[in-house]
């Protein structure tokens, strides 16, 4: 048997860390621009922080557009719902929140949390069995659908929990900074720091050491070929879409009280920002919606710091600038 | 022989285009047989319906006596039919090792079929943990079959194997692909290559305009150049 190509050049395995570094050049960068290092430290913690909680929350929006072709304009309901709900914990147990003791602070927040993850999961299957479903390769009907479902769903958690905005303070154990020197570091911002980080490793773990991440993958890329190796595409989509709706609410909560707020158009409010790191993440990526993330924390934070005027502004001219570079996306897995 | 496959005036509309116009013909156990045709006959599209890709609009297909014609695709690929498409398809995201987990859906790969498999195609041993994106050609095409074949399959689907392939690369394939015949597989090749189709088919079929218009044994149609002209436009003397 003759060896097939086997004289050909050992490929090696492709590596892209442009875009990895994008942010560290970045943050460099700013340094002599901000000066004051203390205030260089201060943005950029908020930066990396504000970055988390958006790949959080838009981590699932980017596998469920590359994974099944759905344009989920509605993903900020999930948001909203995720937050609101924590307040059916949070707020009556308030006494537990503001105890100076991390332990009480916990052991009210991790409930809150998992039961933000578990009422938007199941609210995420739901969708897209009603909603998405039947709306599948038609993206004009998918954005109908999820931009009315969104409407609905903040009309209900207005009519619901009444149309004030809710106060959410932060638990006493995360109030106040961390400081050394002449430099304060927020302790919620470290917190949103590290569960980002969890999650971005625990997908990172999913999608590369196990079967149920390899058909992610696989699908996302050609869902076509999975189910002809035999997999319900379908199935491993709700799945994702659960999971993703599942992060969307609990992002929710750590936004809402990173903003000390609830309210119902605060998942909308999200929805262009989630787009755009997505989008300049290439789609389906989660390596890039985790740098694409930061990279708009970093402009909305550096630049409204040294550009006030520039912020409304900033993260659609790095989306420009992005996609000038790379029209994909910084890593580009769909052909889409 | 028993027939594996049995498609029975199968009918497959994409769009408001009709596809397949009736399409009538058998494929006998552990033979390979050959779907001929020029350009646009519907090879593909019959392959694509019986895998369920597209969805017959009329008309029986069975598989084992067992109808297959309103089955989702990961059904009829858990039935025992295993699809090498024209695209090859191979997950380039994934190394060719994953590419190849992914197939073995009824658990661990098997260590004897990976190495019988190696034996047919040592390149991907070489390239285990290589990005599927970062072969060539025909290595890509390589692993794509090796995907279709690293469980047992009833019956195998195979889209123009040789496309845009070198042709040393070619005769290496269809080395590759005899080998695979010699384990008693029931293969459905789509193919181009006429000389390809001689060194491998056992039956052939031939299509035009989404039909069957001719039927009968690879060496007879390999030897009768008036009828390969009438049928394909070509004659194996000229297309070597």
């Amino acid at each position: 048997m003759t060896e097939l190509a086997s004289t050909d050049p050992l490929p090696k395995p492709k590596r892209d860390p442009l875009p990895a570094l994008l942010p560290v050049v970045l943050a460099l960068v700013m340094l002599p621009l901000v000066g004051s290092t203390s205030s260089w430290v201060t943005l950029t913690v908020a930066s990396l922080a504000m970055g988390m909680m958006i790949f959080i929350m838009a981590s699932g929006l980017t596998l469920v557009f590359g994974l099944m072709d759905v344009l989920n304009f509605g993903h900020g309901a999930f948001i909203a719902v995720g937050a609101y709900v924590a307040t059916l914990v949070l707020l009556p147990l308030a006494g537990w929140m503001q105890a100076d003791s991390l332990l009480s602070n916990l052991a009210v927040l991790v409930p809150a949390a998992l039961l933000s993850m578990a009422v938007s999961g199941a609210l995420g299957a739901v969708v897209e069995r009603v909603l998405i479903r039947p709306v599948y390769g038609q993206h004009l009907k998918q954005i109908l659908m999820t931009t009315g479902g969104l409407i609905v769903a903040e009309q209900a958690l207005y009519a619901l929990w009444g149309p004030d905005i809710i106060p959410l303070p932060l638990p006493s154990s995360f109030r106040g900074s961390f400081v050394f020197g002449d430099i304060a570091i927020a302790k919620y911002r470290v917190l949103a720091m590290l569960v980002g980080l969890v999650v971005f490793v625990g997908i990172q773990l999913v999608l590369n050491r196990t079967k149920i991440g390899l058909l992610i993958r696989a699908g996302v890329e050609n869902r076509e070929m999975v189910e002809a190796l035999g997999y319900h595409i379908r199935r491993l989509f709700l799945g994702v879409f659960m999971v993703g709706s599942a992060l969307a609410g609990v992002g929710g909560v750590m936004w809402a009280l990173y903003r000390e707020q609830v309210h119902a158009s605060m998942g909308g409010e999200l929805t262009v920002l989630m787009f755009i790191v997505i989008i300049i993440g290439g789609l389906g990526s989660i390596g890039g919606c985790f740098i694409g993330a930061l990279l708009v924390a970093m402009v909305d934070n550096y630049g409204g710091f040294l550009v006030p005027k520039l912020a409304l502004v900033s993260n659609i001219l790095l989306m420009v600038a992005i996609l000038m570079w790379r029209p994909r996306g910084l890593y580009a897995v769909t052909s889409r | 022989m028993s027939d594996l496959l049995r498609l029975s005036g199968v009918h497959t509309h994409v769009g408001r285009y009709h596809i397949l116009q009736g399409v009538d013909f058998v494929v006998p156990e552990g033979q390979t047989t050959m779907l001929l045709g020029r350009n646009g006959a519907g090879k593909t599209s019959t392959l694509r319906t019986i895998m369920g890709l597209w969805q017959a609009s009329a008309g029986e297909i069975r598989l084992s006596g067992q109808r297959i014609e309103r089955v989702a695709t990961p059904d009829i690929a858990r039935l025992g039919v295993g699809y090498v498409p024209e695209t090859m398809a191979a997950f380039s995201d994934l190394s060719v090792q994953e590419n190849l987990v992914l197939a073995a859906r009824d658990g661990p790969m098997d260590d004897g079929r990976v190495e019988w498999i190696f034996g047919f195609f040592p390149a991907l041993k070489r390239f285990w943990l290589s990005r599927a994106g970062s072969l060539s050609g025909g290595q890509k095409q390589m692993l794509s079959i090796a995907r279709a074949i690293i469980e047992p399959r009833k019956l195998l689907l195979i889209d123009e194997p040789t496309k845009g392939l070198a042709p040393a690369i070619v005769g290496s394939l269809i080395e590759c692909i005899k080998e695979i015949k010699r384990g008693g597989a029931t293969i459905l090749l789509v193919e181009q290559n006429f000389h390809a189709a001689r060194e491998l088919g056992d039956k052939v079929l031939v299509m035009d305009n989404g039909s069957i218009v001719h039927r009968g044994e690879m060496a007879a149609l390999a030897a009768d150049v008036p009828l390969q002209e009438h049928l394909l436009g070509l004659s194996l003397e000229t297309h070597q």
